[in-house]
């Protein structure tokens, strides 16, 4: 067992799914020409003043209610200023001393350690409403910066967590778990990849058994959980090294390499700026009534836990296949939709959507949202089992031809001729022939080695081409070799 | 001569004039005299030639406004789609806004000619007009002497009769001290009562943009069209603006002017004292009830605000840094040496002064210490003003200790330069309005009285400065420019 400690804390960026900038009517769509969406306010432009888009404020809070955190009711925007040339104003609207969103947890489920699969409780410290910067196109110009502003002024919610995380593993699953949660509010994309979701670590090891935190490390740039648990490991690794090595951690903020697979320092506690926070005073600091609170608490989707508890008791899944099914709204919202298609067929649903499905997505890298076969496909699929139309075995190979876009299940049944052989006289000439063909076996059997049934069962279904209803040939076939 | 805008709209309606011709008469005399005075960085004959045309085409078709076809000049710190909005700096010296301000918006609404743009302290930071990039501004009485400031380009334009009205904003007595120390009538309203969205920000939690005129009916009249909510400032008060013409002759018997003694004090030079003095035995004869009260929190005003003005415009000014628009250096080695050098060229030294102490302000270990406590200090300011207004209706005292000084008296003595704005400053930090208008002469410069009145009470001041204009004619003294 290691002598070190790891503690981590996240600060997740989880970019709001307005239609508007925080600030002013520009556009938040992603991926336009560079500076097409950015009006006169993003631009800071002398003169401008900021407006505040209240949709924000009501994700804030949905988010707020959804951790059981207090909500401000009087929260306000601050400056945070620092000159660069992708923060226009030369300052970041933001929010210090009072937060929208207060004190408040989410559990996770221990992903290793003595405890695993235990649930451990992880405190959020507050989530913040501040706006984006723009971005500095380093690549685009010989030696040249460009600046694109189409993201300054987008709408963030910074959830800010305690250093309550004590592996990679652990971060990853609370970061899963906000990014979770926030999909099922609606209030964030959580596109990785487009920084809709951006997690920040701050990582620090210390002797096991110390109270004391050692000196963190803030890890910036990782787009993806599997870069969080890697860029985390990495840096414990790094700092334990160090620490060994006679070595002192400083206090920096530290670049994650996908590349290279490493973390480099950015830039130190020492050159770090003065950012002489002040309120703003454009902005009005926003008030927030009870009311306000209950409309938005009696409003909210029904959330992972919650999903994830009914799942267990009405429908009798496990705790796994539950947890598992409500990771994602989306995969939920697949289930769901099958499971209202075809109600008694629970169990069989979720073993192919956790099974066949979910392996077929992962092999092709798609979420369940870009399945080529929908929720109506499988339960087609999925009916022709029960009805007898096809064997469960049969069923796999018409899963394969939907996933490659042959068509419905039933037109690929239809198409390939795998419709199941129940006409009884068809598998009666079947097993004859089978019993003709192996009169040693037969003999076997007969003699009281019953394992032999399986051989005959196998010897007809390959005849039939996997097409026989199997439970018709085990009868029958028991009923021949008996008599 | 005086010639109002309630005149000029007389004129205009009777078919005396047309507006291009009284435009071109006011282009043709800041042609002649603006070498003198220096009080528009830029003049916009063409397009005032062009508004005052199809203003003229407005009337004939009888769908006018009161203001359409008055010529006025605005500050050269309300953004103006297409022309050149420099704030008195280096920095905006090549700024053109691709939108007009609110303000500008409402009166190209109202239908008046924009003259062209007056001369200001850089950024509105300043109480002489010396801090302009453009050079400083000559007072209409006596050109050796100072407009005040910041917005001293237009006092001194209409002082000169250069134009009938003109814009000015007023952080710490921007609109007020010059209007005093030239002579005319101008009026700061509450904060929130106009949009500052397209105003270039100084001190975001203090300004407030007003008009500057001959006559408190004057400046009713612009004030009206300037006021209102406006979705883009989140600041600007979303109330009902009432018609600031209508109680302008209400009879003020009974009326109940405080005067605090804190403005009456060390500090105020005698002779204006006594100009101010006589001043009140009229609205005595008006029938107004003084009454002596006491704003005990007053000398905090200077402190307090040369914190959080400061402090403001050190963040405000941040955008200023080369990369999008405005100065440049030239052939930059690096990020650092641009916004180094780019801000050191293109700020002038009070700019560079108060950034720096704003900063200092705001840093960390200084922030409680500083702009913090100056906050509460505010509260203090605030809430005397408040207990004030329980006893009386409107408070009157000097708008300045002294008339206009000299150019270049005061400009290596910056405290002693804060102190114009002494009876000035903590009616922005309280956010209540007022105005200045002429009372007398003392050593032939114009002396200004102030009204402050209480929150949305423009109309009692203004009401309140009418009566007082009906009965003398200070306002209508013209200086003799060359």
């Amino acid at each position: 067992m290691s002598r070190w400690e790891t503690v981590i804390g996240l600060e997740i960026h989880a970019q709001l799914a307005t239609s508007s900038k925080i600030f002013s009517g520009a556009s938040t769509a992603y991926g336009a020409e560079p500076n097409t969406q950015a009006c006169a306010v993003d631009l800071g432009l002398p003169g401008v003043l900021p407006v505040l888009n209240t949709e924000v404020v009501n994700m804030a809070i949905k988010f707020g209610v959804s951790i059981g955190a207090e909500i401000g009711k009087r929260s306000v925007f601050d400056r945070k200023n620092y000159f660069y040339p992708d923060s226009p104003k030369g300052y970041q609207i933001s929010q210090l001393e009072l937060p929208i969103v207060g004190v408040g947890s989410i559990n996770i489920t221990l992903q290793d350690g003595p405890n695993e699969g235990q649930p451990k409780t992880i405190g959020i410290t507050r989530a913040h409403l501040e706006e984006d910067a723009g971005k500095s196109l380093h690549e685009a110009f010989p030696s040249h910066t460009g600046i694109d502003l189409n993201r300054a002024g987008t709408p963030l919610l910074e959830i800010v967590s305690d250093p309550d995380m004590r592996s990679a593993k652990e971060a990853v699953a609370y970061a899963r778990k906000i990014h979770s949660l926030v999909r099922y509010l609606e209030i964030c994309d959580g596109n990785m990849q487009e920084g809709s979701f951006r997690c920040d670590a701050n990582v620090s090891v210390r002797p096991m058994g110390q109270t004391e935190l050692g000196t963190r490390a803030e890890l910036k740039n990782i787009n993806s959980f599997r870069f969080l648990e890697r860029a985390i490991n990495y840096e414990v690794e790094r700092q334990i090294e160090l620490i060994e090595d006679g070595g002192t951690v400083a206090q920096e903020t530290r670049l994650y390499d996908s590349d290279k697979h490493e973390t480099r320092s950015m830039r130190s506690k020492e050159e770090a700026n003065d950012y002489r926070y002040f309120p703003d005073p454009d902005l009005l600091p926003v008030i927030v009534t009870d009311e306000d609170i209950e409309i938005i608490r009696n409003n909210l989707p029904e959330l992972p836990e919650q999903k994830c508890q009914r799942f267990i008791s009405d429908l009798g899944l496990s705790d796994y296949n539950a947890e598992l099914l409500t990771s994602s709204r989306e995969l939920a919202d697949y289930f769901e939709t099958a499971l209202a298609l075809a109600p008694d067929q629970s169990k069989l649903l979720v073993n192919w959507i956790l099974g066949d499905l979910s392996g077929a997505l992962n092999r092709s890298d798609l979420d369940i949202q870009s399945s080529p076969i929908n929720a109506a496909m499988l339960v087609t699929l999925l009916q022709r089992i029960s009805d007898n139309t096809i064997s469960g075995k049969i069923a796999k190979e018409v899963f394969e031809a939907m996933w490659q876009g042959e068509g419905s299940a039933d037109s690929i049944i239809e198409s390939r001729g795998l419709k199941q052989i129940t006409d009884s006289s068809a598998i009666e000439g079947l097993i004859d022939e089978v019993i003709a063909a192996n009169p040693n076996q037969v003999a076997e059997f007969q003699a009281g080695k019953e394992k032999m049934l399986g051989f005959f069962v196998g010897q007809i279904m390959k005849q039939s081409k996997g097409k026989a209803n199997p439970g018709q040939v085990n009868q029958m076939l028991r009923d021949k070799l008996k008599a | 001569m005086t010639i109002t805008i309630k005149q000029l709209q007389k004129g205009l309606a009777d078919k005396q004039f047309s507006s291009v011709e009284i435009t071109q008469d006011y282009l043709n005399k800041i042609n002649q005299k603006n070498i003198d005075l220096n009080c528009f960085i830029s003049v916009t004959g063409e397009l005032a030639l062009k508004q005052a045309a199809s203003a003229d085409a407005v009337i004939a078709s009888g769908k006018g406004s009161v203001l359409t076809g008055i010529p006025m000049a605005h500050k050269d710190i309300f953004c103006t789609d297409g022309v050149k909005t420099s704030c008195g700096s280096k920095m905006l010296d090549n700024f053109i806004a691709p939108y007009d301000a609110t303000v500008i918006e409402k009166f190209n609404r109202s239908g008046t000619v924009m003259l062209g743009k007056t001369n200001l302290d850089e950024f509105a930071m300043g109480s002489s007009n010396e801090n302009s990039f453009y050079g400083s501004v000559g007072n209409p009485w006596d050109t050796s002497r100072v407009p005040g400031g910041s917005s001293g380009g237009s006092a001194a334009a209409v002082a000169a009769r250069l134009a009938p009205g003109a814009t000015g904003t007023d952080t710490g007595g921007s609109i007020r001290q010059p209007a005093a120390l030239c002579g005319i009538t101008g009026i700061k309203p509450t904060y929130g009562r106009v949009s500052r969205y397209g105003i270039v920000a100084f001190g975001s939690s203090l300004e407030q943009a007003g008009p500057f005129a001959h006559t408190a009916e004057d400046c009713a009249l612009l004030l009206q069209s300037m006021s209102g909510f406006d979705p883009r400032d989140s600041t600007s008060v979303d109330q009902a603006v009432p018609n600031f013409s209508v109680d302008l002759n209400k009879d003020i018997a009974g009326l109940k002017i405080g005067l605090p003694k804190e403005f009456f004090a060390d500090g105020l030079d005698s002779d204006v004292a006594t100009v101010i003095e006589t001043a009140i035995s009229e609205f005595h004869k008006l029938g107004a009830e003084i009454v002596d009260i006491s704003l005990p929190n007053m000398g905090l005003s200077i402190p307090v605000y040369y914190v959080v003005a400061p402090a403001e415009c050190s963040s405000n000014l941040s955008r200023m840094d080369g990369v999008r628009f405005g100065h440049q250096c030239e052939n930059p080695i690096d990020l650092e040496d641009l916004y180094k050098r780019s801000r050191s060229e293109g700020f002038g030294e009070e700019v560079k002064r108060r950034i720096m102490i704003g900063t200092y302000a705001l840093s960390a270990g200084y922030y409680d210490a500083y702009y913090l406590k100056a906050q509460r200090l505010r509260r203090l300011i605030k809430q005397d003003y408040v207990k004030a207004f329980e006893q009386v209706d409107v408070i009157l005292c000097p708008t300045t200790p002294e008339v206009a000084f000299k150019r270049g008296e005061k400009t290596d003595d910056p405290i002693n330069m804060y102190l114009q704005d002494i009876y000035t400053l903590s009616l922005n930090l309280a956010g209540l309005p007022g105005m200045s208008i002429p009372a007398g002469f003392s050593q032939s410069m114009p002396v200004g009285l102030q009204l402050i009145g209480n929150y949305f009470e423009e109309s009692r001041i203004l009401n309140t400065a009418h009566k007082f204009q009906q009965v003398t004619d200070w306002h209508l003294k013209a200086p003799e420019v060359k």
